[in-house]
């Protein structure tokens, strides 16, 4: 299985993705925003960081890049794509997934261990979590707050389309708690915490985050 | 700190000849002393109505601790001013307006041509 991991100017958890990849047993591949080569990926990750600096809106200038033309039309008939962080808001601005990340409702930068619930355990990156389970992975985030209008949220909860939710206190504003969303065919997942900061006792707060990277492999063989 | 950004090409990066570069932005002049007039067009991105500005809320509790308890509501966005070539394109500006320089899920745009 090869997991591709995107790198644009600015990312930072590039290489954390790439090491998440290989604790989960899948071969990680670094692919580069410039080129239009996804050098036949099954599935591919959008990292945590700051692409272009967060210039204009967080995410939107990189969610042009010529690599991402290649991943929103893989992604249309099928390819897992997982959206972490900053890699969440790409995806928003690609128009992957629906709502948008703005600055934080308390306008701090916020950088804690936080607490969620798995709301959908049927989507190629949360198979091997239950429906209603509890897991804490790092967030470090400026521009988190999950928002959209208020007749969008509902549809996006009528959907069944928020995958993550953040419990025991929201970091950041985002409406209805929302963490984390996914697309109508499950494929394509987006979330503000940082899963990839928690595949090692030694350096996360818990294990809980290395559940996405080992759904994956079981959503591409049974697809 | 950030190294300070926007010395640009006269070599001078004096403050004052940054306010007669932006008087000659305004005028429509391509650089000083030139006769060069080119089109310019003003797109200014707002939040949707809908959607809660905090930046803007933190700029009305500022005016407020100053006094100034006679405004009510502060809105943030952006102005961009784009230098184009030949007749501007309505059609076109708005595409590049909807299409990156607002998001629409969040923003709508108000686009200012030099013949409105």
């Amino acid at each position: 299985m090869r997991i591709g991991v995107i790198t644009f100017p600015g990312s930072l958890d590039d290489v954390d993705a790439a090491r998440a990849v290989r604790l989960a047993g899948a071969e990680p591949v670094a692919l580069w925003h410039a080129d239009h080569d996804l050098k036949d990926v099954d599935a591919v990750i959008l990292p945590g960081g700051f692409s272009y600096g967060d210039y204009l809106r967080a995410g939107a200038i990189a969610a042009r890049a010529p690599l991402m033309q290649d991943v929103v039309d893989r992604a249309r008939s099928g390819m897992p794509v997982l959206g972490i962080c900053n890699g969440f808001q790409v995806l928003c601005e690609a128009g992957l997934l629906p709502g948008a990340l703005t600055r934080n409702g308390h306008l701090h930068f916020r950088n804690r261990d936080q607490a969620l619930r798995i709301e959908r355990a049927d989507t190629a990156w949360t198979h091997d979590y239950e429906a209603g389970q509890r897991i804490v992975v790092p967030v470090k985030n400026g521009e988190g707050r999950y928002v959209a209008a208020p007749a969008d949220l509902d549809r996006i909860e009528g959907e069944g389309r928020v995958a993550v939710r953040y419990v025991e206190g929201n970091p950041n504003g985002s409406m209805r708690d929302i963490a984390g969303v996914t697309s109508a065919d499950g494929r394509v997942v987006g979330l503000m915490p940082h899963p990839e900061h928690a595949v090692e006792d030694l350096t996360g707060p818990s294990t809980d985050g290395l559940g996405f990277f080992t759904s994956v492999l079981k959503a591409m063989v049974s697809a | 700190m950030w190294p300070r950004r926007g010395r640009v090409g006269d070599g001078t990066g004096q403050r004052g000849s940054v306010g007669s570069l932006t008087r000659a932005a305004r005028s429509g002049v391509r650089h000083p002393g030139t006769l060069d007039r080119v089109p310019r067009v003003v797109v200014d991105v707002v939040l949707k109505p809908e959607i809660s500005d905090p930046q803007g809320q933190a700029v009305l509790g500022a005016l407020g601790r100053l006094g100034h308890d006679g405004v009510r509501s502060v809105r943030q966005g952006k102005h961009f001013v784009l230098e184009v070539e030949g007749t501007p394109d309505r059609a076109e500006l708005q595409q590049i307006a909807e299409t990156l320089l607002a998001n629409p899920v969040i923003e709508d745009v108000e686009l200012h041509l030099p013949t409105d």
